[in-house]
């Protein structure tokens, strides 16, 4: 055995593990770092296939942003994980059913590719020739910067779009509202932050622009 | 300075894009005034000109970038001039009405730009993906900019209902366009024009993703059964607003469908044909019907832009060069119409704001006899009378259809236009006969210009001399860029 095939069966044990566990977890927020988990263990995997850019934009954009987010709802909302497991025995056979056609099309998908490996053929993408020694990193990137830049600036276009569109209707100016201004602040010297104030005895002290009362 | 210049045939869809960038910072960094509002207004008008001045220096031949992904030939050159000039007045109409309400922002102008910039790529989409991404970016500024007036119920409700059914029309055209990737091995146009024709008969899976992209196309350009949205966005969106998407974003879509259709699937027209014939007829017999009972103006023009849409594709469903030419002569000649309508509308206000009722037309002869005449003139146009140029729009439409062998579906479009003429003659009836009801404030010179300028061209560009010779002729022109 070795030593890739050791670090699979690692990878693929804890990630079947994690996985279960995500399920079963009765604390929620065990269930999001067990989510974490496997996203490590699925990014090892990819690295064993050779595909370290899926793996760090595995870890990246999942755990990075994802799985943080998650964590975030999970403490933030007080959902109730035993009133959302409730109908769980009720709903059992219809989540089988779901359960067993995906089943059966990952089969006909993977088994097809067995029997007829013609059919990998059909759609083929187009893909350039690459030279050896280049990484897939740098193997999508030529791809995504030459033949897909048109696409890929259409895309980043699209996503200013809505955050624009977003900004333009949510964003209220509430009129009252303090704001950091940091210009203000560096521009404080001791002369205009302290005032030296002569007290009186029996008398109060008013702050400059108060009235007293 | 090469690699720039290669990128010639981009320059119109880049100077919107970075104009529309610059003019977001030039907003962000000024007082929220409507003074900026409208400065950054006319600086995208300047934007959408100088745009339309790359798009007419181009060379006449036609050109390919990213291996096909994105066509210009003297099509798609002809539709953006339309788009760009459709949105520049529409813009135009937008400073006083949203001045009016306070709502001139400087995001308004930036927005439209961006929604331009995606209608440029879908008219010169010569790919699924940059179909979509093009139609992705126009439908995303077109719900913002339909729920522009966020404090308004009404509004509101327009952008919600239009996004939530825009993106489920996204929704099949994206499974359309993946089952046609599936059965053909490419998402380029060539590439499944040139599959698709192999074999001899069609593949039924190829038959299906058809259907689905159709579907989707067929929602952005209202036609029935997929024109829900429409009364209730045309009602509900601020007026300027839709004059936008009833001008510049229905010829978008329709050069986009007429692209898709002869680009990617010459070789299946008996089966689109029948699509595009069955949208037609629907169209047509709901645009004429459902307006009849309508008191509201513009959901009055919604179900009349569902009609003409009807009429537009008769001549699509006509597969040939003759029918393409009435297509683009019809789109060119409702942008106009439209725009011209619209500016009548956003001129029916009062003291107490804008109305929106028919009946508050009533005797507007006897208050404002111009104007009168221009909403009478271009409500002649749209019915479809003699000698406007709404006669001579449906009349090669006709014609192409009737050259194609499509009889019954003439004569249906015929009686149709019939039908619709009833609830144009209303509104004339209404604005001359009817006891007159309290005035108008006086129109504003932005929209009396629109108005007057669009009611001429309607009455004179098919009756001077060497016009309409020259009119067909660059239509001709740009229908000549497909092979049928």
């Amino acid at each position: 055995m070795g030593v890739s095939a050791f670090f699979f069966y690692v990878f693929a044990i804890m990630s079947v593990f994690a996985g279960a566990m995500v399920i079963i977890a009765k604390n929620p927020v065990h269930a999001v770092l067990f989510l974490i988990l496997v996203f490590f263990n699925a990014a090892g995997l990819f690295i064993l296939l050779g595909a370290e850019f899926l793996a760090m934009v595995l870890v990246i954009v999942y755990v990075g942003a994802v799985a943080v987010l998650f964590l975030f709802v999970v403490m933030m909302l007080d959902v109730d994980f035993a009133a959302l497991r409730a109908g769980f025995i009720r709903n059992a056979p219809l989540a089988a059913l779901v359960g067993g056609i995906v089943l059966v099309e990952l089969v006909m998908v993977v088994g097809f590719a067995y029997i007829q490996p013609e059919v990998a053929g059909v759609a083929a993408a187009p893909f350039p020739s690459l030279g050896s020694g280049i990484t897939n990193t740098e193997a999508l990137g030529r791809l995504i910067y030459t033949r897909y830049v048109f696409f890929f600036q259409g895309a980043g276009l699209i996503l200013l779009l809505a955050m624009i569109g977003a900004i333009v209707l949510t964003l209220r100016h509430k009129p009252g509202v303090k704001r950091q201004s940091i210009a203000a602040q560096n521009a404080r010297t001791v002369q205009t932050a302290i005032e030296i104030v002569k007290v009186e005895p029996g008398q109060a002290i008013v702050p400059s622009g108060e009235t007293r009362g | 300075m090469s690699q720039i210049a290669s990128l010639a045939p981009l320059f119109p869809e880049l100077t919107l894009a970075i104009g529309a960038m610059v003019l977001l910072m030039i907003g962000v960094f000024r007082p929220e005034t409507d003074e900026a509002g409208r400065a950054v207004g006319w600086l995208a008008i300047l934007v959408l000109v100088l745009a339309g001045a790359m798009v007419v220096l181009q060379p006449a031949e036609a050109m390919q970038m990213f291996e096909g992904a994105f066509v210009v030939d003297g099509f798609a050159r002809l539709m953006k001039l339309l788009v760009l000039g459709g949105s520049a007045i529409a813009l135009l109409l937008a400073f006083d009405d949203l001045t009016d309400i306070r709502q001139m922002k400087f995001e308004y102008p930036v927005l439209i730009l961006l929604s331009v910039t995606g209608m440029l790529v879908m008219i010169s989409a010569g790919d699924l993906i940059s179909l979509y991404l093009g139609l992705e970016m126009q439908s995303l500024a077109a719900y913002v900019l339909a729920s522009y007036r966020r404090d308004q119920v009404r509004s509101s409700e327009a952008g919600l209902k239009y996004f939530v059914l825009g993106s489920l029309a996204s929704g099949m055209l994206l499974y359309g366009a993946s089952l046609v990737y599936g059965f053909t091995g490419s998402t380029s146009f060539a590439t499944i024009a040139s599959a698709a024709s192999e074999g001899g008969s069609a593949n039924i899976g190829l038959i299906f993703g058809l259907v689905f992209v159709l579907v989707g196309i067929a929602f952005k350009i209202s036609a029935v059964p997929f024109h829900m949205w429409t009364p209730d966005v045309y009602e509900g969106a601020p007026t300027p607003v839709v004059a936008f998407f009833a001008s510049a974003t229905k010829v978008a879509s329709m050069a986009l469908l007429i692209r898709l259709i002869f680009n990617a699937f010459p070789g299946m027209t008996p089966q689109w044909q029948q699509i595009i014939v069955f949208l037609a007829i629907a169209s047509m017999l709901l645009g004429s019907f459902a307006a009849i009972g309508q008191q509201n103006i513009k959901r009055l023009m919604a179900y009349s832009s569902i009609g003409h849409v009807g009429f537009a594709l008769v001549g699509l469903a006509a597969a040939s060069q003759e029918g393409t030419q009435g297509v683009i002569l019809y789109m060119a000649i409702y942008l106009v119409m439209t725009l011209g309508v619209f500016a009548c509308i956003s001129a029916m206000r009062r003291s107490d704001g804008p109305t929106e009722d028919i009946s508050d037309l009533a005797g507007l002869a006897q208050h404002n006899l111009p104007m009168a005449f221009v909403f009478g003139a271009l409500m002649f146009s749209l019915a479809g009378i003699p000698p406007f140029a709404g006669f001579f729009a449906k009349f090669y439409v006709f014609l192409a259809a009737i050259n194609a062998g499509l009889y019954t579906l003439t004569v249906i479009a015929v009686l149709a236009s019939v039908i619709a003429a009833y609830y144009y003659l209303r509104i004339v009836k209404v604005i001359f006969f009817d006891e007159p009801k309290e005035a108008f404030l006086p129109v504003r010179s932005k929209a009396g210009v629109v108005m007057t300028v669009s009611a001429i061209l309607m009455l004179f560009a098919f009756i001077v001399p060497y016009l309409p010779a020259s009119l067909i002729s660059v239509a001709d022109a740009a229908a000549a860029s497909f092979r049928y």
